[in-house]
């Protein structure tokens, strides 16, 4: 047993880590900036991760990269992208511009042309329409036109893998997006002062923070599982794993994006600061793909 | 990566699994009876090879990886069997602090479980504030002379050594005023109160009163004004994640209580499955520590992130187990009752959290 990531596994950590840094959005100001968001688009498609699966990458690198860019609150698609790639590397044929569609809507849609979904054994792609309403600031929706193409069939255990890949890059996201919050909130307890002192030099506050970070490692404990078992496991044990990383590290970001909210105090509740974009990132990535505590596994069955 | 057994450890806990099928339902697994056996079960597994795998030969080790200790408390939960007696922070203290001779006369027994060892630090006035204690150790003649109070001793009771922390010297620092010993506990001026803990258990905590008790010199563990160093160590290794072994049992009593539910044909209640995603936590999140040890991290502050998980997993399993047995079944009962103590023993969640906070997140409080 050896679950430490690779030397390469780090290496393109770092990297997705820099680039969301550099061109991410770091305020919610940047959140309207064209010019931005279209050298992050540029940026991101040159990477080439949104088909990291079709070129080989295993579950842990997907995760990795997605945490990052949740941690980083990139505002470009590469979940949706990703998800539709592993589609199309199943069925053998890749779809240019696609994400994935749940229900009415395609996710994750920004720029994306159409969008794909798993219907029993059937892969569906659908074109893609005008941005929909939804709470993510940095994810766009989009509607779906015209009508669902069949695209092709699928095995039971290539749709519970694909499921359990979506479970783990929708957790990744969590722990990421959930990590950025946490890191905000550390930041201004070090500078905000009240009573003379940093809030974060008291305990309340201090306190806070603690059980974040605590409920952060847990997270990343479960998502690393998770996301190895994507290719390791049987496809029933690692939706499962998967079903345990996305309840934990979904509980574990909203209450740390929540604590960002709360140590920021009265700015925290308003518009311009990034807490609330982590949380409705963090609640919209919960939602999708989302798992009830009666789907888990008690060893029952 | 990977999550799964390598061929050695395979190995292992296939021979290991072979042993505890033979000797199924032979040791009491909890409560007083548990206690009262558990220096026999210590023996048993010693000597079959079983005990101390991660500490040196030349004292009775095995110098195996610290994972192997999570595949013994798996297989000791999975087969019903009794906990890994806990002293790896007793062993940690006195192995790093004690010059040679100390660790060549003492750590064979404490590690094979001829000697039954205590830790002698917190004080009734002295809990979180372990720095403020106040029993003293007063130079007398070749030795020193013990006066004062130790509470919340495990197995005091039938311990034939105790590493003590005492003040040495009264005109320093605090911190730089305390040092470490190795009393023995067979002597006049020392005297056992047992603890009746919540639960019922008696056998587990013990209080210590020491008026006049004797200790050699060269029973000095390190230099004088080390215990602080030392008491450092050993609180750093309670915290560490071989030693939160427990993990394992709260799965088997997640399992045990779902097959409770299954039996009664009721739905399992919702604190049960997420009693379920918190043990399964624990039990990753102990792997990838272990496997952040083989680059050398360990011991640090994080370990105050490891016991809180801890906590919260133990605290959760003893919700489940109140919403499926209620104050009914006094076994739950108790393992929820026991549960409550998780967030103090080893340092209390909120000196965790003052850790966490200073020493990792720099948020000087």
């Amino acid at each position: 047993m050896d679950v430490r990531l690779t030397a390469e596994q780090r290496q393109l950590r770092e990297v997705a880590a820099r680039l969301a840094d550099d061109l991410g959005p770091g305020s919610v100001l940047d959140l309207d900036d064209p010019d931005r968001i279209a050298r992050l688009a540029k940026a991101v498609e040159a990477t080439g991760w949104r088909t990291l699966r079709s070129d080989g990458a295993s579950g842990v690198e997907v995760a990795l990269v997605v945490e990052e860019f949740g941690r980083g609150l990139v505002d470009v698609p590469l979940l949706g992208p990703v998800l539709a790639d592993e589609l199309g590397r199943h069925l053998g044929q890749q779809v240019p511009a696609a994400t994935v569609a749940v229900g009415s809507l395609a996710r994750d849609a920004l720029g994306m042309r159409r969008a794909l979904a798993v219907d029993g054994d059937r892969v569906l792609s659908t074109e893609t329409g005008p941005r929909a309403p939804g709470a993510d600031l940095t994810r766009a929706h989009a509607s779906l036109t015209g009508p669902a193409e069949v695209l092709g069939t699928i095995t039971a255990e290539v749709a519970a893998r694909w499921h359990a890949l979506a479970l783990v890059a929708t957790s990744a996201d969590l722990v990421g997006t959930a990590r950025g919050a946490h890191a905000l909130a550390c930041d201004y307890a070090k500078v905000r002062e009240q009573y003379g002192r940093a809030i974060g030099s008291h305990q309340a506050v201090a306190h806070l923070l603690a059980e974040g970070l605590a409920l952060i490692e847990g997270s990343v404990s479960v998502l690393r599982h998770a996301a190895w078992a994507v290719d390791e496991l049987s496809p029933a044990e690692a939706v499962q794993a998967a079903r345990v990383a996305k309840l934990y590290s979904a509980r574990a970001a909203r209450t740390v994006c929540e604590t960002a909210v709360q140590v920021h105090g009265g700015i925290g509740n308003t518009w311009e600061c990034l807490a609330h974009v982590h949380l409705r990132r963090a609640l919209t990535s919960t939602e999708l793909f989302p798992v009830r505590l009666e789907e888990i596994d008690l060893g029952l069955s | 990566m990977d999550f799964r057994d390598s061929v050695q450890e395979a190995a292992f806990r296939d021979r290991l699994r072979g042993w505890l099928a033979e000797r199924a339902g032979t040791f009491p697994t909890s409560g007083d009876a548990y206690w009262a056996r558990q220096g026999e079960w210590h023996r048993a597994l010693h000597a079959a090879g079983f005990f101390g795998l991660s500490w040196p030969r030349t004292y009775g080790g095995h110098e195996l990886p610290p994972v192997y200790d999570v595949i013994l408390d798996e297989e000791l939960a999975r087969a019903g069997a009794p906990p890994r007696p806990s002293l790896g922070y007793l062993v940690q203290g006195l192995g790093r602090h004690g010059d040679e001779a100390l660790c060549r006369r003492f750590l064979p027994g404490m590690i094979d479980g001829t000697e039954r060892w205590c830790q002698g630090f917190s004080e009734p006035g002295a809990g979180s504030d372990l720095a403020s204690l106040t029993t003293k150790a007063t130079r007398d003649g070749d030795g020193y002379v013990v006066h004062g109070h130790k509470i919340w001793t495990s197995y005091s009771d039938v311990a034939d050594w105790c590493l003590l922390l005492a003040r040495t010297d009264p005109d320093v620092p605090r911190h730089k005023g305390i040092s470490a010993f190795i009393v023995d506990m067979h002597q006049p001026g020392i005297e056992q109160r047992p603890l009746k803990m919540m639960s019922g258990v008696t056998k587990e905590f013990g209080q210590v009163l020491f008026d006049g008790a004797k200790v050699p010199a060269d029973q000095l563990v390190g230099a004088p004004g080390e215990g602080w160093a030392l008491a450092m160590t050993v609180v750093g290794h309670e915290r560490e994640p071989a030693t939160l072994g427990f993990s394992a049992r709260y799965g088997k009593l997640v399992h045990q209580l779902a097959e409770r539910t299954r039996e009664s044909g009721s739905s399992p209640p919702p604190e049960l499955a997420w009693a379920a995603v918190e043990a399964e936590m624990l039990r990753l999140h102990v792997r990838r520590r272990l496997s952040e040890q083989l680059d050398g991290v360990s011991h640090g502050p994080e370990g105050s992130l490891d016991k809180l998980l801890m906590t919260w997993a133990e605290q959760a399993v003893g919700h489940a187990a109140l919403a499926v047995g209620g104050t009914e079944d006094p076994e739950l009962l108790n393992a929820y009752l026991y549960s409550r103590a998780q967030s103090v023993m080893g340092g209390t969640s909120q000196i965790q959290k003052n850790i966490i906070a200073s020493r990792i997140l720099g948020l000087g409080a």
